[in-house]
């Protein structure tokens, strides 16, 4: 085993700061980026049910 | 038999295809993350030159190398479709340029939170850090220049050939170390050379490039998927499909 302890771990043998810095911010960005592409998903479904509503009223009220 | 190479060229035939793929990518990027962050962590040893902070490595190398390859792979989707004309060869170029930014954007961070313990300083105006840098204004420059022209296809043509004409700086970054005398090392993998560094290093740094390529992967087919949703919200095949969910 590497590390002695958590805050041994933690301490990453004084590099904490830079090694968690790295690993923080490129795990913050990759769930930002999963995050985006899931409200970019769920926005082009919301538009493909208004269209598909709109086209349906628009059959219905030009059908005698 | 005749084989029809343009078959998942179409976009309603690779939309379903693409679905089906992607919890496969998603499952094996999420695996082999936890894989490679154990042998990263807990695997791998103390470097007797530069303590822990060489940990960095094992984002710092997947992630440039990722920059590169999506890049040119990138390219490759523009330059196929300005050859063929074929509407999915855009769509995958555009579905790859923000994953390409953001791992761009992660070598350069990293880089610079290594840089600091080890060279003292956070940025120096270094051939591979100044051509990386470059890479990302690439990407942007890509992904701005295909926003600001309201016609798609146009759009697609032109920032097709500012892709192609950037493929140039790739083998610049790769090379960097080699061509001219900089502060960054030389490169960790050589194909030549026997591995510089341990074993266990060398396999959490593989394992890792692994689950960058298959989130890659993963998140350019979302994207894709999403792109071709909405540029062919009118087409015929989407009603189809509405009706039986793939």
């Amino acid at each position: 085993m590497i590390w002695k302890s958590l805050d041994d771990f933690i301490a990453m043998g004084g590099y904490g700061f830079y090694v968690w810095g790295s690993y923080l911010v490129t795990a913050t960005l990759i769930t930002t980026e999963i995050l985006m592409l899931r409200m970019r998903r769920r926005a082009v479904e919301k538009a493909r049910r208004m269209q598909a509503l709109l086209s349906e009223q628009v059959t219905h009220e030009t059908t005698p | 038999m005749k084989l029809n190479w343009f078959k998942y060229a179409s976009p309603a035939t690779f939309y379903p295809l693409a679905g089906k793929l992607i919890p496969w990518f998603a499952l094996s990027a999420a695996g082999l993350t936890l894989a490679g962050l154990y042998l990263s962590f807990f695997v791998a040893p103390t470097d007797f030159q530069q303590g822990e902070s060489y940990r960095i490595i094992f984002i710092h190398v997947p992630a440039a190398w990722m920059s590169m390859f999506i890049y040119i792979v990138m390219a490759g989707w523009a330059a196929a479709g300005l050859i063929f004309n074929t509407r999915l060869s855009s769509m995958m170029a555009n579905a790859l340029a923000p994953t390409g930014a953001l791992f761009t954007f992660i070598a350069l961070w990293t880089g610079a939170l290594w840089g600091k313990p080890t060279w003292g300083a956070w940025w120096v105006w270094d051939a591979r850090l100044t051509s990386e840098l470059i890479l990302l204004f690439l990407y942007l420059g890509f992904l701005a220049l295909h926003a600001a022209i309201d016609d798609t296809r146009r759009a697609d043509r032109a920032s097709a050939l500012l892709a192609l004409v950037g493929v140039a700086n790739v083998p610049i970054i790769y090379f960097s170390v080699k061509w001219w005398n900089t502060l960054h090392q030389g490169a960790s993998v050589s194909m030549t050379m026997a591995p510089k560094m341990a074993a266990t290093m060398l396999l959490g740094m593989l394992v890792m490039a692994l689950a960058c390529w298959m989130y890659s992967i993963a998140a350019a087919l979302v994207r894709v998927r999403c792109i071709i949703l909405e540029r062919e919200q009118q087409a015929e095949w989407l009603a189809k499909l509405t009706q039986e969910p793939a």
